[in-house]
């Protein structure tokens, strides 16, 4: 009974080659189809599934097949001038998850001039709070992934001396754990997906010196299974997503060589679906957007060079964050 | 994909209904991508046609409220209808009892969503009466013990209203029923943190605590971790304990290769090392020992890791065998 863990087995007869041709293709057509039940049922977070098909197609170079000026239009006409944040869909209350995945489209398009950029910082410096946290809007919810949506806003639009930088730093030190990752609020226990939001804070407002790296990078080495998956936390099954919080965090620790990286390659590509196109969570379930963009920005941490090299801060390209001229903190062991 | 309205035969779509007819629905914008097509759920459209409708005309009457509880069962994650909501709750005045038995049974469908959590976050506040929320949480809890949207509300309850009485009770349930649920050590951690305190008592409770799960399933990692944890109160640190350092040495000599046993013993080497308290089972040599036997062959999917440890603890090796012949050099000199 001791040695049981939950894991998946990867078939003999799954995907063992990079099928970028098939997720390109999966992407293209996926906005098209409006006749889908999933296509109302995400309109209440299109400006994410806008950007995690975008980063994707971006990072495969085919990001001409997503049709650049409707979505442009389209953030544009998501933006409330009032609060100055972005919603979801035209139409929706504005939140700072979706000012997020609009500044980051617009930052890879190179088109920040199509919002009212003054609007958005004004946003997001009104939902800072007395301890340093972030509501994800006015209706006062507090996560640690509000304070990343911040500081990753606001370094893309150069902004980021608006805000407390000491303030948000300590809230999210706050939220550190016994076992040295972090959760969503002082106390919550250690997630994966949360220690990414956090360490990728810390890595903007470069203060990843205030980790312990060692002892962090373990219990995120530790989330790597025998099949080659990685969960997100202990004793949860492995989830393609949870590859990209953790390898992405252990890039920013510079000890991402910890992992084993060849079974974990495998899972990764067990993960594609060789027919419809796209990654799942887990081998053989149904592919979505979400979940082709941490499959394809693993792959290209891992060292994938059919793929765009990734930024692991801000999960888009590493050209775009050149262009942008900015420069998140990696450690230095 | 399934139509979550086919099973609703008594459905009568808004656009038939005559207290409804002086509205004009509103159909979703078409955004990027403007293709025609749209073929969905009828019943789907057809509320939410109705609810961009209102929303645009800022509507605030009781068939809204109606609306938006149609809107909610066909998409719970859509945070405009809930933040709506809210807004006409406070408008309409409406009881906010009835309102917490709603979100209720909404929380009993889908428990892991963020926003059907925030709402009855915000209802609790108005209403400053936690009373519900421990039972609410415990049932959702109950269904699966690492929901993580159930735990923060709990956690929040808790510390707001001061409710840390019986959790230490809860937890130690949950932790008999699956010793291996780290949530569940999570908030035993919380528990301790927040209320008790690490007197050296509860300390050496809580080792005790650690120690008899752990004699009970070795192999498992939140138990270890919470044990480390705990140890960052204990003045005697992870070396000075002899309870847990003869533990330890204990299940090794019973053949026990536990990666988390043998990673434990490592940080109590490096924890004898730093206070210059080393012994004959703690020192560089035991612990360079142990990442080798990890990185070849009990945790050979982190051997980079245990590699890496294991080069710093043969660096520290030579130092300190640089530094005593150092010492031999000036015994001959004299
Ligand atoms: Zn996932």
């Amino acid at each position: 009974m001791s040695f049981t863990t939950k894991d998946v087995v990867l078939k003999e007869d799954r995907p063992k080659t990079l099928l970028l041709q098939k997720h390109s293709d999966y992407l293209a057509s996926y906005g098209l189809n409006k006749d889908d039940y999933e296509y109302c049922m995400t309109e209440y977070l299109r400006m994410s599934g806008i950007y995690w098909s975008l980063t994707a197609m971006e990072l495969m170079g085919q990001s001409s097949r997503m049709p650049k000026e409707d979505i442009i239009e389209f953030i544009t006409q998501c933006q409330d001038s009032e609060s100055g944040g972005i919603s979801a869909s035209i139409g929706h209350d504005p939140h700072i998850l979706y000012t997020l995945s609009a500044v980051q489209v617009l930052a890879m398009y190179d088109r920040l001039d199509a919002v009212d950029i003054e609007g958005i910082v004004r946003y997001i410096v009104s939902l800072q709070q007395e301890d340093g946290s972030f509501y994800g809007d006015k209706w006062g919810e507090i996560d640690t992934r509000f304070s990343f949506c911040a500081v990753m806003c606001l370094s893309l639009l150069q902004r980021l001396d608006a805000i407390d930088i000491n303030k948000t730093v300590e809230f999210v030190l706050s939220c550190m754990n016994f076992d040295g990752g972090f959760g969503s609020k002082p106390g919550s226990e250690s997630h994966a997906g949360l220690i990414y939001c956090c360490v990728g804070t810390l890595s903007i407002c470069k203060r990843m010196d205030a980790l312990h790296a060692d002892e962090l990078a373990w219990w995120l080495c530790e989330r790597q299974l025998p099949s080659g998956g990685l969960n997100g936390r202990p004793e949860k099954l492995p989830d393609l997503c949870y590859s990209w919080w953790v390898m992405s965090s252990l890039s920013m620790l510079n000890r991402i060589h910890w992992v084993d990286k060849k079974s974990l390659e495998e899972f990764i590509l067990a993960c594609q679906d060789n027919e419809t196109g796209g990654f799942s969570d887990r081998p053989g379930d149904i592919t979505d957007p979400f979940h082709t963009l941490f499959g394809l920005a693993g792959l290209s941490l891992l060292g994938n060079t059919s793929i765009k090299p990734v930024n692991p801060t801000y999960c888009m390209p590493q050209e775009t964050i050149d262009r942008l001229k900015l420069k998140p903190q990696i450690l230095q062991i | 994909m399934s139509d979550c309205g086919d099973s609703d035969v008594l459905w009568i779509p808004y656009k038939e209904r005559p207290e409804w007819s002086d509205v004009t629905p509103v159909p979703e914008d078409d955004g990027p991508n403007p293709v025609v097509v749209i073929a969905h759920s009828e019943k789907f459209e057809d509320v939410y046609d109705y609810f961009r409708a209102v929303l645009q005309s800022n509507e605030k009457s009781e068939r809204v409220l109606h609306l938006t509880k149609d809107a909610l069962e066909l998409n719970p994650a859509n945070y405009t209808v809930w933040q709506y909501r809210r807004d006409l709750l406070k408008h309409l005045n409406t009881d906010l009892r009835t309102e917490l038995d709603y979100v209720e049974a909404v929380i009993k469908n889908s428990p892991k969503n963020y926003q059907v959590w925030h709402h009855r976050r915000v209802l609790v506040e108005w209403l400053q009466d936690p009373t519900m929320e421990l039972e609410l949480t415990g049932d959702a809890l109950l269904q699966d013990p690492k929901n993580y949207h159930a735990w923060q509300h709990r956690q929040w309850a808790i510390k707001t209203f001061g409710l840390y009485e019986k959790e230490l009770d809860f937890v130690d349930n949950l932790i008999t029923d699956d010793v291996r649920n780290n949530s569940a050590w999570n908030q035993r951690y919380f528990v301790v943190n927040n209320n008790l305190g690490w007197s050296d008592l509860i300390c050496q409770q809580e080792v005790c605590y650690t120690l008899e799960k752990i004699n009970f399933v070795k192999n498992n990692e939140s138990a270890w971790n919470y044990l480390r944890g705990l140890l960052i109160h204990d003045k005697r640190g992870l070396s000075g304990n002899a309870v847990i350092t003869s533990f330890c040495e204990e299940l090794y000599k019973n053949k026990c290769r536990s990666p988390f046993l043998l990673a434990f013993i490592i940080d109590v080497c490096e924890d004898a090392i730093k206070k210059k308290d080393t012994n004959c089972f703690h020192n560089a040599d035991r612990a360079v020992e142990l990442c080798q036997a990890l990185a070849t062959r009990y945790d050979k999917i982190r051997s980079k890791y245990w590699n890496y440890l294991c080069e710093r603890y043969k660096k520290y090796q030579s130092e300190q065998l640089s530094n005593d012949n150092k010492t031999n050099d000036l015994i001959i000199d004299e």
